[in-house]
């Protein structure tokens, strides 16, 4: 078989989002980032919102997330993403607006931000990836940092007395009044990369219906961060993270309407 | 709605012009001197006539992000503070210039540092004229010296935001701010449609159609060479600024002996000067800076010939000063007085300031 045969139309069992464009990414392998980009480009061709969508990146390993994906973004400062995306939501109510953080960027330096957007209701979709670290400048301890866990900042281990306790962002944003939906993640497994996919959509459908805002969390792995190969970082985020940071639904308000 | 005359607080008549102009947001926090500005937009409810957004933010560093997401998008868009909550938005304000926002960002100054008092001040001049935040920038800054130019400004700060893609400071203070006066406010314009901004500005992020390339808002550049080019873009923008958009006023003696250079209220008061000194027999020049910057450098080096010496008056402790020295050269005495912590000056103690200049 040649390349050209494979790719034909009727062989194809996997093709790359036409939103998704060439240029080489710069996450490191094993980054969770790459593939949350994907499902972003993915759900939003299929629901067919290409000219309608606005994403904006935060500061932190996201910050060019709009080199790869063709469509309108706005480059926010460290944690002002929401803001942003209210500012253009009010304006322009018709459209797709979501932001992409991580766990610095959106329960650290932006928490203010972030309960405030969430909690007015916005019509915005915060997809917040949760590596339990600063990854862009090099591994420091983040908000979510699990306690224990060796970072550059918390070389001996975080610990309760010096540090405090890792936030649990996404259980407070289910308590605010103006959420709509907010689930936490994954995307180390095919499977577990179909059931985001399907949550990344519901919110994004759920933040055009004037319903409310929406969180999506990801847990994700940070294998330089955690100075671990890509293998171990998903065992240790399956074995760990996974156990403070539990996966699932935390807040439907469409259920509640079908009951 | 059609022109008309009211009687107003200079922070009410922005939010007037503002909604008859056409603007499309407004995010802002309360704070004093300034608050009646998200009050009167509040009672005016534009949302309900012209569909202009209203939002009192959590803070001013979210009013002024959700003011580069909006202003971002294309929209004519605002947000007031007084120096404190001004302080806080520097960060959005050098993004915006970074990333070429056009916005409006009025500043209703109180005295510092730190919380200081909430009686007018014009202690911001120098955060103001020098960008105020990080990096190599500059924004076009509008000083009024009353509420109809309160008024005025907002509409000529839009102007030129999106003339030059730039963040516009309206350098305002607790006294014009809070002072009632007759102002003319023009009839309602209509606001843009996304159409409308999608042609008239191609670079705003506002969904992107089939026939062009993805537009993004940004003001990051990792490789140096790209982000130098970026800069050297930057300044000739701010040097076409400086040579087209200086804006100033002349008043007082034409024959002058001495010249005031003051602006906002510490201008207005300097008025009052000028006629004490002519009836003692003192003939004095009055230059106003409107725009602070780009400042009126070469006006300023002409007066110098034709005067003995210049005093500023401003309402801090000599910031402006130092611009007018520049402007000089050391040709003649440059002289500051003012007051701080709130206190205004009067004309009298101005004129004793002036008088001194003339002594040998
Ligand atoms: C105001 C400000 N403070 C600090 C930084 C430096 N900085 C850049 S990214 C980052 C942390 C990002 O971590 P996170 O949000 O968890 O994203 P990740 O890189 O892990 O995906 C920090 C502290 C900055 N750019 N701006
Ligand atoms: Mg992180």
């Amino acid at each position: 078989m040649t390349k050209e045969e494979i790719i034909q139309k009727g062989s194809l069992a996997y093709e790359k989002p036409s939103l998704l464009n060439n240029n080489t990414m710069h996450y490191c392998p094993g980054c969770s980032h790459g593939v949350i980009h994907k499902l972003i480009a993915e759900v939003i061709e299929e629901m067919g919102m290409a000219d309608k969508a606005i994403g904006v990146s935060p500061v932190g390993c996201g910050v060019f997330i709009y080199k790869y994906l063709d469509i309108d973004f706005q480059e926010a400062a460290h944690g002002r993403a929401p803001a942003l995306a209210t500012g253009i939501k009010r304006v322009l109510p018709d459209r797709l607006v979501f932001t992409y953080q991580g766990d610095g960027d959106a329960a650290g330096i932006g928490g203010n931000e972030t309960l405030h957007a969430l909690n007015r209701g916005e019509g915005i979709t915060i997809i917040f990836i949760n590596n339990a670290i600063y990854g862009m400048t090099g591994g420091q301890m983040s908000p979510m940092t699990l306690m224990g866990q060796v970072t550059a900042t918390s070389p001996y281990g975080r610990e309760a007395a010096i540090h405090g306790y890792p936030l649990k962002l996404a259980e407070i944003a289910a308590q605010l009044e103006g959420t709509a939906y907010v689930t936490r993640q994954s995307v180390e497994s095919v499977a577990a990369i179909r059931k985001a996919k399907l949550a990344l959509k519901k919110a994004f459908q759920i933040s055009m219906e004037e319903k409310g805002s929406c969180l999506v969390e990801f847990v994700g792995t940070c294998s330089s961060g955690w100075k671990m190969t890509p293998v171990d970082a998903n065992k240790w985020m399956s074995e760990q993270m996974f156990l403070y940071y539990p996966k699932g639904d935390l807040k439907d308000i469409t259920k509640k309407e079908k009951s | 709605m059609e022109q008309e005359i009211l009687l107003l607080k200079g922070n009410e008549a922005v939010a007037h012009a503002a909604i008859r102009c056409g603007c499309d947001a407004y995010f802002g926090y309360p704070i004093t001197p300034q608050s009646e500005v998200l009050e009167t937009f509040a009672e005016l409810e534009p949302w309900k006539t012209t569909g202009m957004v209203v939002l009192q933010a959590e803070s001013e560093v979210a009013s002024v992000n959700m003011l580069y997401g909006a202003g971002g998008c294309g929209k004519k868009v605002m947000t007031s503070s007084a120096s404190v909550g001004i302080a806080l938005m520097q960060e959005g304000i050098s993004y915006m210039a970074g990333a070429e926002v056009p916005a409006l960002i009025i500043n209703v100054q109180r005295g510092g540092p730190g919380l200081g008092t909430i009686q007018p001040s014009q202690s911001d001049y120098n955060q103001a004229t020098r960008g105020g935040g990080n990096g190599d920038y500059e924004v076009i800054v509008l000083a009024p010296n009353s509420v109809q130019e309160m008024a005025d400004f907002v509409e000529l700060g839009f102007e030129l935001a999106f003339k030059y893609r730039t963040p516009v400071i309206m350098l305002s203070d607790g006294v014009i701010g809070q002072m009632m006066e007759k102002v003319t406010l023009k009839e309602q314009r209509p606001r843009l449609t996304n159409e409308e901004i999608a042609r008239k500005y191609p670079w705003a992020s506002i969904g992107r159609t089939p026939d062009r390339k993805p537009n993004v808002i940004t003001s990051l550049e990792l490789q140096p060479e790209i982000m130098e080019k970026h800069n050297l873009h930057l300044q000739a923008k701010y040097r076409e600024i400086s040579q087209n958009e200086v804006r100033y006023e002349m008043s007082g003696s034409e024959t002058p002996e001495l010249a005031i250079v003051a602006f906002g209220s510490a201008a207005r008061i300097s008025q009052k000067v000028v006629d004490l000194a002519k009836a003692e027999g003192i003939e004095v020049a009055l230059l106003r800076p409107i725009t602070l910057w780009p400042f009126p450098t070469e006006s300023i080096r002409e007066l110098a010939t034709k005067v003995k010496g210049i005093l500023t008056v401003e309402i801090n402790a000599g910031q402006m000063v130092f611009d007018v020295r520049y402007a000089v050269e050391g040709r003649i005495p440059v002289e500051h007085y003012g007051r701080l912590g709130g206190i205004v000056p009067s004309p009298d103690e101005i004129l004793c300031a002036l008088k001194k200049m003339l002594k040998p």
